[in-house]
C-alpha cells in the first residue's frame, strides 16, 4: 500500500535535515504504529506524505499503491486515497463543518470520476457516522474546529476519515489530549474502518492507544530514522522501559 | 461653516433644475457651496488614496456593458421594484409605487410642489455632512439631480423597496438622489443593485426618527468599467437603528461615503461592506460617524479581497462630541491579499472629546492562511476551491452584519456563484 524508501527531508527555509533515510512499507490491510521521542520526525513524515509546503525532499521515494506521490498536490494525494488525521487540527472560522465535509467528499468523488452525493444522501451518511462518534448536530453546524475541545477536534478528524473512506490512513498522535473515554470512542471509530483493503499508520507516543487499536507492526523512530521494527511487544517494551534502552541498544 | 478644500478644483457651471421653493432653495445652497469649494482634486487630503479625476470630468468615461445570464441580486425578494435604466426611472419596468406604510414619489414630482416634507431632509442632511469635511460631489448631486425618489415610511413597511439600476448605454452618466424619511417607530428596508451607468453619482439621505429602523443592502453591479461615487447621509434619532451593507464585485472605480450622525440617545448604526477586486479595481470606503448623543453604538466592518493589482482603501472616522458619553464605537477594516501586486490602505481615525467612551479600531492586511489552505486541500478540496472557501469565509464576517438572514444568504450565494464561475 505505502512504500517509503530512503526518504530524506529537510526544511525549505533553513538548512536543517529532519528525515534521514526513512524506510517503511505498510502492507494492504495492515496496521503499523510509529513510536518515538518528541522531535524525532514523526509529524514531519506525515506532513511530507500528505504534501505540506515548506519541506524539501532531498532523496528517496514514497509510493502509494505503486504511484509516486511526492510530486502530487495535496488534493491529488487525498483523491488517491491518502488521509492524515492531524496532530493539531486546524480551526477555520467562517467555514461550516458540514459544508467542509460535503465539499471534501464531493471533490474526491469528482476527482475519481464518481457521481457526487446529493445533499440528502450526504446528510444521511454524515448523521449516522457522527452519531457513532458522539458528534452532535451543533458540532456539525459550527465552523470547522472553532471552539471545539481537544477531544472534539480529534473526533472530528475521525469523522472526516470515516466520510472520506481513504485507503491509507495516517493518524498523528490522535490520542494526545484525550481522556480514556474519548480515546475509546476514537479507537472504536478507527477499528470500525479496519478493512482488508485499508491500511493504517498510527503515530503515537503512548502504548495505551495501541491497546485499543491493535497494531500488526511497531516501528521506533529516532532522529529521522526508523531504528527498530517489531511486533506489538515492542510497544510494551517502550511503555515499560522508555526509549532510552532501545536507543542505547541501536546506537 | 464648511471648510474649504485646500486645493480648490474646477468649479463646474451649474444651472439648477426648475422646481418648487424647497427644492430650489436646497439646490441653490448646494450650488453655491460647490462654487466655493470646487470639485475634489487628487491633492485633497480626503482624496489622498483615490484619484477623483474621472468622477469629476465633464464627461463620463465610456464603460462596456457587462452581460450575464445570472439572475439579478435580490430578484427572489418580494419587494416594490423600481427600475432605472442608465440613471433614468423607467415606470414601464417598475412596480406600482404602492406600499402599505410607505409613501413613494419621484423626486421630480415632489420637487414641483411648493410645500413638501422632503424639504426638511433633501439637501439638509447632505448640507450638515459638509462640515467639517467638504463633499463637493454630494453638493453637485443635490444641485443637479432630477432623478431619484422621495420615500417616507410612516409605519412598518410590508416589504422592501428595491432599486434596480440597469446599465444599457456605454456613455451614460447618472445622477440620482434619494430622500428617505422614517417617522417615529417606522421600519423600512431599501435594496439597491446594479451598476446604473458608465458613471454614477448617487446620494441617499436618510432621516431616521426615534425608534425607527432602517435597513439598507446594496450590490453594486458587476460591470468592470463602471465608475461610482455614492454618499449616504443619515441622521439618527433616539433608540433608532440604521444598518447599511454594500457588496462590491468589479468596477474600475468605486468611492462609497457614509456620513452618519447620532442626534438621539441609545441609537445604533452599522456600516459594513465586502468587496472582491481583481485587476483594474479601485474601491474606497470612506466613513464619518459623529456621536452627538449619549449611549449610542456604531459599528464599521469592512473586508476587501484583492488580487492582480486591485486597490482597496478605507478611511473611517469616529468623532465623539463632548456630551456623547457612553459611546461605543467599533471599527475594523481588513484586506485579504491574494497576491503581492495588490494594495490595501487604511486610515482609521478617532477623535474623542467625551471621557466615558469605549472606542476600538483595528486594521489588518494579510494573505490566505496557508495552514488552513493545506488542511482543506489535504481533504481533497482543489486549491482554487479551497482558496474560494477561505475568501468567502473572510468576506462572510462582513456579510454577517446584515440583519436579515435571507438577504445575507442571498449575498453569500451570489458571491459563491461569481467566484465559482470566475474559474469555471
Ligand atoms: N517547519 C519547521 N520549522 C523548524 N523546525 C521544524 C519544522 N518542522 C519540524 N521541525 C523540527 O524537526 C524536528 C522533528 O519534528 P516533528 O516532525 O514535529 O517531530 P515529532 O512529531 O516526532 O515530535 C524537530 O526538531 C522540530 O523542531
Ligand atoms: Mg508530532
Amino acid at each position: 500500500m505505502l512504500e517509503i524508501k530512503n526518504l530524506h527531508v529537510g526544511l525549505e527555509e533553513e538548512d536543517k535535515q529532519i528525515l534521514k533515510g526513512v524506510n517503511l512499507t505498510v502492507e494492504t490491510g495492515k496496521v503499523h504504529a510509529i513510536m518515538g521521542p518528541n522531535g524525532s520526525g514523526k509529524s514531519t513524515l506525515s506532513y511530507v506524505l500528505s504534501g505540506k509546503d515548506g519541506y524539501e525532499v532531498t532523496d528517496g521515494t514514497a509510493e502509494l499503491e505503486g504511484t509516486d506521490i511526492l510530486d502530487m498536490e495535496p488534493e491529488e494525494r487525498a483523491a488517491a486515497g491518502l488521509f492524515l488525521a492531524f496532530q493539531y487540527p486546524v480551526e477555520i472560522p467562517g467555514v461550516g463543518n458540514m459544508t467542509f465535509l460535503r465539499t471534501a467528499v464531493n471533490a474526491q468523488r469528482k476527482a475519481r470520476g464518481e457521481e457526487e452525493l446529493s445533499a440528502a444522501e450526504f446528510l444521511k451518511v454524515v448523521r449516522e457516522k457522527a452519531k457513532s462518534l458522539k458528534i452532535d448536530a451543533d458540532m456539525l453546524k459550527r465552523p470547522v474546529n472553532v471552539g471545539f475541545s481537544g477531544g472534539e477536534k480529534k473526533r472530528n478528524e475521525i469523522l472526516q476519515m470515516a466520510m472520506l473512506e481513504p485507503k491509507m490512513c495516517i493518524l498523528d498522535e490522535t490520542d494526545s489530549g484525550l481522556d480514556v473515554d474519548a480515546m475509546k470512542l476514537v479507537a472504536e471509530g478507527v477499528n470500525a474502518l479496519r478493512d482488508a483493503g485499508r491500511s493504517f499508520l498510527v503515530i503515537t507516543h503512548y502504548q495505551r492507544l495501541l491497546d485499543h487499536i491493535k497494531p500488526d507492526v511497531v516501528h521506533i523512530m529516532a532522529d529521522g530514522k526508523i531504528v527498530k521494527t517489531g511486533g506489538p511487544e515492542l510497544a510494551l517494551e517502550v511503555e515499560n522501559n522508555g526509549y532510552a534502552d532501545i536507543l542505547a541498544e541501536v546506537a | 461653516m464648511s471648510a474649504k478644500l485646500k486645493n480648490k478644483g474646477v468649479v463646474p457651471s451649474i444651472t439648477v433644475p426648475d422646481g418648487g421653493k424647497w427644492a430650489t432653495t436646497a439646490r441653490n445652497a448646494a450650488a453655491e457651496l460647490l462654487t466655493e469649494t470646487g470639485l475634489p482634486h487628487r491633492r485633497d487630503e480626503y482624496w489622498k488614496y483615490t484619484d477623483p479625476t474621472t468622477l469629476t470630468a465633464p464627461e463620463a468615461t465610456p464603460a462596456a456593458i457587462f452581460k450575464s445570464d445570472d439572475p439579478l441580486p435580490f430578484s427572489g425578494v418580494d419587494a416594490v421594484k423600481i427600475v432605472f435604466v442608465d440613471g433614468i426611472y423607467d415606470p414601464s419596468q417598475s412596480d406600482a409605487l404602492e406600499l402599505a406604510g410607505v409613501e413613494i414619489e419621484t423626486l421630480a414630482d415632489a420637487a414641483q410642489k411648493d410645500i413638501h416634507w422632503a424639504g426638511s431632509v433633501f439637501g439638509v442632511l447632505e448640507g450638515r455632512g459638509q462640515s467639517p469635511v467638504s463633499r463637493p460631489l454630494a453638493s453637485y448631486n443635490t444641485a443637479m439631480a432630477e432623478q431619484g425618489f422621495v420615500i417616507r415610511a410612516t409605519g412598518k413597511a410590508a416589504k422592501p423597496v428595491s432599486f434596480i439600476y440597469l446599465h444599457e448605454s456605454e456613455t451614460s452618466d447618472a445622477v440620482i438622489h434619494h430622500t428617505i424619511k422614517l417617522d417615529e417607530g417606522a421600519d423600512l428596508t431599501v435594496l439597491e443593485n446594479g451598476p446604473a451607468a458608465a458613471r454614477i453619482n448617487a446620494v441617499m439621505e436618510v432621516e431616521v426618527a426615534d425608534n425607527a429602523a432602517f435597513h439598507h443592502v446594496r450590490a453594486q453591479g458587476r460591470d468592470h468599467e463602471r465608475r461610482t461615487a455614492t454618499h449616504i447621509f443619515a441622521r439618527l434619532g433616539a433608540e433608532s437603528s440604521f444598518k447599511s451593507f454594500t457588496l462590491t464585485v468589479n468596477g474600475v472605480l468605486t468611492r462609497n461615503d457614509a456620513i452618519i450622525e447620532f442626534t438621539g440617545d441609545n441609537a445604533h448604526a452599522t456600516v459594513a461592506g465586502a468587496c472582491a477586486g481583481d485587476g483594474a479595481f479601485h474601491h474606497d470606503d470612506t466613513v464619518f460617524i459623529t456621536h452627538d448623543a449619549v449611549n449610542c453604538e456604531s459599528r464599521q466592518v469592512f473586508k476587501k479581497v484583492l488580487r492582480n493589482g486591485a486597490v482597496g482603501v478605507f478611511q473611517g472616522k469616529i468623532l465623539v462630541q463632548p456630551d456623547a458619553q457612553k459611546t461605543d464605537g467599533y471599527q475594523i477594516s481588513q484586506g485579504l491579499m491574494l497576491d503581492e501586486n495588490s494594495t490595501f490602505q487604511a486610515k482609521p481615525e478617532l477623535e474623542i472629546y467625551a471621557d466615558d467612551v469605549a472606542c476600538s479600531h483595528g486594521s489588518t492586511v494579510g494573505a490566505i492562511d496557508e495552514t488552513a489552505l493545506f488542511y482543506l486541500t489535504s481533504r481533497g478540496i482543489p486549491h482554487k476551491e479551497a482558496q474560494d472557501m477561505l475568501t468567502l469565509a473572510f468576506l462572510g464576517e462582513a456579510i454577517d452584519e446584515v440583519e436579515d438572514d435571507a438577504l445575507a444568504d442571498d449575498l453569500r450565494s451570489l458571491l459563491q456563484g461569481w467566484m465559482a464561475r470566475r474559474h469555471g
